[in-house]
């Protein structure tokens, strides 16, 4: 532990902490906010709705993003729900928010702040008040009121839902907001930028560095201060469910400028998507988890085994998950059916592209309650996988595999959402905060709306108010020798003239990442990865090729600049494995198991967050570490046994 | 049925909307019949750049249908010949071997092409920023559950939200008309009680920005539900024109 890593937590109690946080926090009138320029980047559900209140509130918001449109964002995919403590009754209300704290620290595996936990919870009922106002359509009961279901790792039902698109319901919301913002001058949209460097003047971030990815001109926005709603780095594997572009780039170029990386080993594997099957495949579409609640997971018994699943009788089936974990059985939690998929398939038993793959079966249910029953649940995500794989899965058993889903680690933040460098704020999946070492079902899109519609819109005031004063000359110059550096790493990428595309080497180093610092890790297997990706890294250097195109527009540079940051990333993310001698959560050490194959936790010397420092003199990284403390939750052992 | 065919490409250049563009063939071996056209394409990309020849650019990001960037005339039709499928959902299998696939971008005024097969859809959005929301602003709102919606409601509400602002419906009519698009709009926020009052002005205000930004009158030809990946229901546009 060291002093410098001051999360600014409040003291007491931490029920109703952050109520008594506003109540100390500073304000503006709103005259002095019109006087505020504030950046945004990235126009996800966190950075959408940070914009969007914002600027209401009368602050004037430049919104950078690289897609053509804010409704764009990888938000869009999520599919699930929004998970919310509410309850009609006054006097049960405090029941349901002590629920879901408990499930989102005991899901985090005890490796997040027990306040900012207590305060996602404490907020959840109001965002679903807010997103009804805004006109998201959620599912109804009969009598009109809403509807919820239940989602993994919970034993309550408290999922608010708009069929299977969730997200993109949530999204469409922040978006309208901001277009109502746009339409009264308040928010300008820079739509079609990258987002390549921080600018920091006097150690306070005031602006950002993009490449404008029509003409490939590079731009420079001034603030007086900065918000990253960048999303998170899935794409590191190469192959995850994510969307195409999304990358680490913004984060880490602010962490190259100073801001500390919190625990970027923490990334979360979704057991159930769609397989690889073959080079060129461009990403893992995820199937629901909720298939599991009628899907039978199973592996022919025989080794490497050819036969068409139809044809192999139920003897000769190993349904592994219902052996292991008799009681759970197919329901086990995310990280425990990834691991034991993975196990499995790795001696042999696989099925399908490279023996990656296993069965989830309905034929049980379907014979159990009919086709129409299984049909009516499922339906869409039922011709989503046939559309994919052009087999009928009430037919033909399901393929799936754990894919790189979701990731928990970030840039670190203080309560207030602020990170070590004064004045820049990240949102979203893009910092470290409430989902500690796995994050729990349906909790995203809640905390990107908590982070954007309401904690971070007080706390950026309040910062402003005690910040007031730009100085102008600083900034030119910081802005100058930004715009330099990236000018020169552009033209760097430009001149090696090699051989192989981009996409060549990421998925070199996707191969490399989910092999050895993926579903689980050890240590010989991080430090040969850890010299793999120098090799690989060396090769990029060496033998890229980016072709000429003889306009601004270059989609294969674009993808480089990501690559290129991705490398670094990756290699920081193995370094944060090998010193984490622990398993929790999604990150399992095989070295520390339980007997029973169980995740073993290490509070002793591992309950922190770490927090990496990048020290640019000699382009090393320093590992400190935030210790974290339990006041109204004791630490104890998950078990599904 | 094959795992691997022989594809030929014959695809619209154009480096920018000021410049000419013009027809070229690409020959395509081995694709895997698993693969989808956007992958596809990413290999001959692939096989392009390492040639140093300008790949091909389009639009796409999520790759599952739902975040309305991918689409261009695929032989003629906005997302190619399945229904109800977004262009980065057609999948390989759906072509013969040696089958030709004629690319072109959306041809529409208000879309200026940005680059081969990728066009500016900024039209699209100040539809919406004309008025496409409730003035509502954060912190104040009512408890959810004050109003009551009904499942039906809710359901044909959501059914309209669903647009992905793809822009396939402008590209497959033949005036360019948003008017489905702006139906789904008004449709989804007219339906639920909350958007009852503002339900006029906002019609008036995005049918007027519809004019402004070059679209089309409605052709009455329905292509636009025909080529909707969501199959969003030309009805709407009535139930626009009634109300």
């Amino acid at each position: 532990m060291n002093n410098f890593i001051n999360p600014n937590l409040p003291t007491g109690e931490v029920e109703g902490a952050w109520q008594k946080t506003i109540k100390n926090l500073s304000n503006l009138t709103i005259e002095n906010k019109n006087k505020f320029e504030i950046i945004i980047v990235g126009c996800g559900l966190s950075g959408s709705s940070a914009a969007a209140t914002l600027a209401e509130e009368g602050f004037k918001i430049k919104l950078l993003t690289y897609h053509d449109s804010p409704r764009r964002a990888h938000s869009v995919s999520a599919q699930g729900g929004i998970n919310a403590a509410r309850s009609i009754l006054d006097e049960k209300n405090k029941i349901v928010i002590d629920q879901l704290f408990q499930d989102t620290v005991l899901g985090g595996d005890f490796r997040a702040r027990e306040a900012s936990c207590q305060r996602l919870s404490e907020l959840s009922s109001s965002i679903i008040d807010q997103c009804v106002s805004q006109g998201v359509p959620f599912a109804r009961e009969y009598d009109g009121t809403l509807a919820t279901r239940r989602f993994g790792g919970a034993v309550v039902s408290r999922t608010f839902y708009a069929r299977g698109q969730t997200g993109q319901q949530l999204l469409y919301g922040a978006y309208q907001a901001l277009s109502r913002q746009v339409n009264l001058g308040n928010i300008e949209l820079f739509t079609k930028r990258d987002v390549l460097d921080l600018v920091i003047v006097n150690d306070i971030a005031r602006g950002v560095i993009a490449r404008n990815l029509i003409n490939g001109n590079l731009e420079t926005y001034k603030a007086n201060c900065v918000v990253l709603a960048t999303g998170g780095y899935s794409n590191v594997y190469y192959l995850s469910t994510n969307s195409l572009k999304s990358n680490a780039t913004a984060i880490w170029r602010a962490h190259k400028r100073g801001a500390n990386f919190a625990n970027p080993s923490f990334t979360q594997i979704h057991p159930t998507c769609i397989p690889p099957e073959g080079i060129y495949q461009s990403k893992l579409t995820l199937m629901s988890e909720s298939l599991r609640n009628d899907g039978r997971i199973w592996l022919p018994k025989k080794i490497n085994s050819k036969d068409d699943p139809e044809n192999i009788p139920e003897h000769e089936r190993d349904y592994f998950l219902e052996r292991q974990y008799p009681k759970y059985g197919n329901l086990v939690p995310r990280d425990v059916a990834s691991r034991r998929a993975r196990e499995i398939c790795e001696k042999g038993f696989g099925i399908g592209f490279g023996g990656k793959g296993v069965y989830l079966d309905l034929q049980d249910s379907i014979n159990r309650d009919g086709l129409e029953v299984i049909k009516a649940k499922y339906g869409n995500l039922l011709e989503m996988y046939e559309r994919i794989v052009g087999e009928d899965p009430t037919k033909v058993p399901m393929k799936i595999y754990p894919a790189p889903h979701y990731t928990m680690g970030g840039l670190w933040v203080d309560y207030n959402l602020m990170s070590n460098i004064d004045g820049l704020f990240v949102l979203g999946e893009a910092n470290y905060s409430v989902h500690g070492a796995n994050r729990l079902g349906a909790n995203a899109l809640l905390q990107c709306l908590c982070d954007g519609y309401f904690i971070s819109p007080k706390t950026i005031t309040s910062w402003l108010a005690n910040n007031k004063s730009m100085d102008n000359r600083s900034i030119d110059e910081a802005c100058k020798e930004a715009l330099n550096y990236v000018d020169k790493k552009v033209k760097a990428l430009q001149k090696i003239k090699g051989e192989k595309p981009v996409d060549y080497f990421h998925r070199a180093l996707g191969e490399i990442m989910i092999s050895k610092c993926g579903i689980t890790r050890n240590r010989n297997d991080l430090k040969s990865a850890l010299e793999e990706v120098e090799i690989l890294r060396n090769n990029f250097y060496s033998n890229l090729k980016i072709p000429e195109t003889n306009s601004g527009l270059n989609v294969e540079l674009e993808k480089a600049l990501r690559v290129e940051d991705f490398f670094e990333l990756s290699i920081l993310m193995i370094k944060d494995a090998i010193e984490r001698e622990e398993s929790c959560g999604a990150h399992f050490r095989e070295e520390y198991q339980t007997k029973e194959g169980e995740a073993k936790r290490n509070d002793e010397l591992f309950s922190h967050i770490a927090v990496w420092k990048f020290n640019s003199d000699n382009n090393s990284h320093i590992r400190f570490s935030e210790d974290l403390n339990f006041k109204k939750i004791n630490l104890n052992t998950r078990n599904y046994k | 049925m094959r795992d691997f065919i022989s594809i030929k490409f014959k695809v619209w250049r154009q480096v920018s909307n000021e410049s000419n563009g013009l027809y070229e063939e690409f020959s395509l071996e081995k694709v895997s019949i698993k693969l989808s056209l956007l992958e596809a394409l990413d290999q001959l990309n692939e096989e392009l750049t390492t040639k140093n020849i300008r790949p091909i650019t389009f639009d796409h990001d999520c790759r599952e249908g739902i975040c309305g960037s991918c689409g261009f005339l695929i032989n003629g039709q906005p997302h190619g010949p399945k229904r109800g499928t977004a262009t980065c959902q057609l999948y390989m299998r759906n072509f013969k071997d040696n089958a030709l696939i004629i690319l072109e971008p959306w041809r529409a005024k208000s879309f200026p092409i940005i680059q081969d097969l990728s066009v500016d859809r900024n039209a699209l959005d100040k539809l919406i920023i004309s008025g496409g929301y409730f003035s509502t602003e954060t912190g104040n709102s009512p408890d959810a559950n004050s109003i009551p919606i009904s499942p039906k409601q809710a359901f044909s509400s959501f059914e309209t939200a669903t647009c992905i602002g793809c822009g396939a419906c402008v590209a497959g009519c033949k005036n360019a008309s948003s008017s489905l698009f702006v139906a789904a709009k008004l449709a989804h926020l007219g339906q639920l009680p909350q958007g009852i009052n503002g339900k006029k002005e906002r019609s008036i205000k995005m049918r007027k920005q519809m004019t402004i930004e070059g679209f089309g009158q409605c052709s009455n030809n329905l292509e636009c539900e025909a080529v909707c990946p969501k199959e969003i229901s030309a009805d709407w546009i009535s139930w626009m024109n009634k109300s």
